[in-house]
């Protein structure tokens, strides 16, 4: 990253003996979408951790109804945990592939991803069903309306991940890996993985420290 | 079928809202059918709808402001005149249209006047001063101010298709909750703001990226002209503030949609939570409004004056210091929550503090001046009537950042004229001078300098007019929002700000006669040379209008003030010819636009609950995306031949320029 100058050395090497680092001009495509994407990234967690914020302040708002630790499964959690770690590594491997061109590799680590994801909203759209049907849905206290927001707020971006996902496999099969394709594929690697640090703070912040309350 | 939808959602029995309703209907009805019998469509549609030129998106930001200025403004009008009448009456206006127009009024103003003009401004000029030849992500550009005329359409929409929100400008619970609001009022606010501020988002982070990512070869960050610092730190505000502001809505129309309990008075929800929430996105706002002001004053001070800008590191520093601190103040917006005195205290210092930054750069611009070779164009007077109307503004927001006056002071019509004086005082101002520095630079032509000037006095007095009579109704106990009251003590007041109304509307009046006597005269204020002020930065090293590519050849800047330093030693032009290159620019797209288009249907079939169109909406925004992303050519090559003769066109001015100077 020579990007900077560095302007205070040239005023300090009046001969200008050491060479000054001149800022080169704009960068290429692929950093510029790149870095881009991460201040997206950046800008969704701000909007997740208000979510957080939320449960955190309507964590004890229980109202008479449930509390966490009498709803909280923490095998099911970890079941779901596992299938959403796997699919990053799986989501890596499909980075791996695109990099060297190899479609069978790409296509199979991306339909992998695919069902680990699929997996996992299986997983958590029965823990909602059930909670629903138990008469512990999102209305039954400002502490459920917490949870099913910040929750599935994470699920619904690991939806749109997955419409993400598919679309990116057809572009590949259709296009092939076209520069911006590429660029495209390393967006959606870090959307994914972004989830999955999402994942660890709801894994800890809701169930963990939620279900010992 | 239409889910809430029937013919009682339009206001038969109101004459006001459905008179304005068709004299805008009718009004764009007139422009569409005058579009279309000349033939301009095709025109509009390739050359603007479509477009993803920064300039032509940074156009179409500011006019999309200027019509909501209008209307904004109008509803102020509505306001004053209401309560200069309704004195022990009920006035013209009863109480249920009086709430939804000082909602929509402060609505309206924020969101779509304010926001669009510092976006248009930041898109038309950042990329020009950075020696770049667009913003980093320009489709992404395009579906930005889309969606945002998106959000500003359905706030007019309920002007005649239902209700707008009766809750003020930020929609508090529990009033806005749907046991005390079931209208579609507080669903059209929500929604517009939703679609608006995801336009407001990628605007943001097209803009940091294209600040911190793209800038020419040279163009190191202390060499950049304040205005993109004030550019980057707006933007890296608007990333962290605006998924606030989503996150809180989205909350807000959970409760009201499927019974959730965030905010509302049962099951444990919590209203103060809303207050925290939407001041952390609010008080960040009008920072995000105000820095690209502070930017333009600068480029402005400095132009004006002939001179460099007084201390530029510390204006960087400065800007920077109040782009954070700006997140640590927002609960100054309810001292009177009851959160006790040690947070009160430490936020009420905070807020104080804020003003040391912005201090500095008062000064800075007054040392700018000083022993300059000040010239008084109608953009200077903007500059220098902002410099003395923001002091005031900002002593009073250090009173009320005291939190026993505030206690006195909250919600009170101190309160309004407050922060009326540092938004019209700042932005607008702002706005102003630079809609008249940067005109030039957007369309080739000078605004009328006679009636720039006569604008800007009619604005300034009536200004103070219509304020100074509100602190002093603040003063006297009056609280906002009255729709009538029976103190005769405040009565005067409130006729001398109608009064001060009428003349800041008369400004208003001369800024479009003005616009219009300038495009009359065009050819006489042609700007041929590109450079109509004796400018400093990299903007006026290219042609007025610039060029699509803005630069034939990628400047290599040497030190700040660029093009100062390239007019000094007249390097531009010693050259014979430049060796002109191919230059690759990304081709124009509907995407934003047809995005846009799906996403009013899915805005207006949210608010009205008809689930199957949300649906349809939802799928072709979906497929607006996949079409986008399936083209083959993203970009179009301009050969070298032709960006010569572009070139040369414009080399040619300003060497007569140079030479009747006697520079060469």
């Amino acid at each position: 990253m020579a990007m900077t100058a560095t302007i205070g050395h040239a005023h300090a090497d009046p001969h200008h003996i050491g060479r000054v680092v001149e800022h080169e001009g704009p960068a290429p495509k692929r950093i510029v979408t790149g870095y881009g994407f991460w201040i997206f990234l950046l800008s969704d967690i701000v909007m997740f951790s208000c979510f957080f914020a939320a449960y955190a302040v309507l964590l004890d708002k229980t109202a008479g109804g449930p509390k966490g630790s009498e709803i909280f499964d923490q095998g099911n959690v970890a079941i779901e945990t596992v299938c959403l770690l796997l699919s990053s590594f799986t989501c890596g491997l499909a980075s791996i592939a695109a990099d060297v061109r190899n479609r069978l590799w790409f296509h199979a680590a991306m339909a992998v991803t695919c069902v680990l994801g699929l997996a996992f909203l299986t997983i958590e759209f029965r823990e909602f069903a059930d909670l629903v049907a138990r008469g512990a849905g999102p209305s039954r206290s400002a502490f459920l309306t917490a949870f099913f927001t910040l929750v599935g707020c994470h699920g619904l971006h690991v939806s749109a991940g997955i419409l993400w996902l598919l679309t990116m496999m057809a572009q590949v099969l259709a296009k092939g890996f076209r520069a911006d394709i590429m660029r495209r594929m390393m967006c959606f690697a870090l959307f994914w993985h972004a989830l999955d640090i999402i994942w660890v703070a709801v894994f800890s912040v809701v169930y963990l420290l939620g279900g010992a309350a | 079928m239409l889910g809430k939808l029937d013919w009682s959602a339009i206001p038969f029995d109101q004459p006001i809202p459905l008179l304005a309703g068709a004299i805008v209907l009718v009004a764009i009805l007139a422009v569409l059918v005058w579009v279309v019998v000349k033939g301009h469509l095709p025109y509009l549609w390739h050359e603007w709808i479509t477009s993803v030129d920064h300039k032509r998106i940074g156009v179409m930001y500011m006019l999309l402001a200027s019509v909501m200025l209008l209307r904004g403004g109008s509803d102020a009008i509505m306001m004053r005149i209401q309560q200069a009448v309704a004195f022990q009456s009920q006035g013209y206006l009863p109480p249920e249209h009086y709430n939804q127009i000082f909602s929509a009024h402060g609505t309206i103003m924020i969101f779509f006047v304010a926001m669009p003009f510092v976006i248009g401004l930041m898109n038309l000029v950042v990329p020009l001063q950075l020696g770049v030849r667009d913003v980093a992500f320009p489709t992404l550009n395009s579906v930005g101010f889309w969606l945002t005329a998106t959000g500003a359409l359905l706030v007019n929409l309920s002007l005649v298709v239902g209700e707008f929100a009766r809750t003020g400008w930020l929609a508090f619970p529990p009033l806005s909750e749907l046991t005390y609001s079931p209208g579609v009022g507080v669903d059209y606010y929500a929604w517009s703001l939703q679609i608006s501020g995801v336009g407001t988002l990628v605007a943001g982070i097209n803009l940091v990226t294209t600040v911190l990512k793209l800038r020419t070869k040279g163009m190191s960050y202390l060499r950049m002209p304040m205005f993109c610092w004030t550019t980057l730190a707006s933007n890296l505000l608007i990333v962290a503030a605006f998924p606030i502001l989503t996150a809180t809505l989205a909350m807000l129309l959970l409760d009201r949609y499927l019974g959730f309990h965030f905010f509302t008075n049962e099951a444990g929800g919590n209203q103060m939570m809303f207050m925290n929430l939407i001041w952390a996105w609010g008080h960040p706002e009008v920072y995000i409004l105000v820095l690209p002001a502070f930017g333009i004053f600068s480029e402005v001070v400095s132009t004006y004056s002939g001179k460099p800008l007084f201390g530029y590191r510390s204006m960087v520093l400065a800007t920077m210091a109040i782009c954070v601190i700006s997140f640590m103040v927002w609960l100054h917006h309810f001292f009177t929550m009851g959160a006790g005195p040690d947070v009160n205290a430490v936020f009420g210092i905070a807020s104080m503090i804020i003003a040391v930054p912005t201090g500095v750069k008062i000064y800075n611009w007054l040392f700018t001046m000083y022993g300059g070779r000040i010239r008084f164009a109608t953009p200077m007077l903007w500059s220098v009537g902002f410099m003395v109307t923001f002091i005031i503004g900002g002593l009073t927001g250090v009173l009320v950042a005291v939190p026993p006056a505030d206690f006195l002071l909250h919600n009170s019509m101190f309160l309004v004229a407050h922060f009326h004086n540092v938004i019209i005082g700042g932005v607008l101002f702002g706005v102003f001078a630079g809609f008249e520095y940067w005109f030039p630079k957007a369309f080739g032509f000078r605004l009328d300098e006679r009636w720039g000037k006569v604008a800007f006095w009619f604005t300034f007095v009536g200004f103070y007019a219509t304020f100074m009579p509100l602190y002093v109704a603040g003063m006297l106990g009056m609280t906002r929002r009255m729709q009538h009251y029976d103190v005769a003590a405040w009565r005067p007041w409130m006729i001398a700000a109608a009064v001060g109304m009428a003349l800041l509307s008369i400004g208003v009046v001369c800024q479009v006669v003005q616009l219009l006597v300038s495009i009359r005269n065009r050819e006489a204020l042609r700007d041929r040379t590109g450079d109509p002020w004796d400018g400093r930065s990299l903007e006026w090293a290219t042609s007025s209008p610039p060029p699509v590519f803005n630069f034939a050849i990628s400047p290599d800047v040497r030190g700040g003030d660029a093009y100062w330093e390239l007019k000094a030693h007249a390097k531009q032009l010693e050259h014979g010819e430049p060796e002109y290159r191919d230059i690759e620019m990304p081709r124009n797209s509907p995407t934003g636009f047809v995005c846009a288009f799906f996403a009013s249907i899915m805005g207006f079939a949210l608010i009205w609950h008809i689930w199957w169109m949300v649906i349809l909406g939802g799928i072709g925004a979906f497929a607006t995306f996949v079409v986008f992303a399936w083209r083959d050519h993203d970009e179009y090559v301009i050969p070298a031949a032709e960006v010569a003769r572009i070139d040369r066109v414009n080399l040619e001015e300003r060497r007569g320029l140079v030479s009747l100077a006697g520079i060469v």
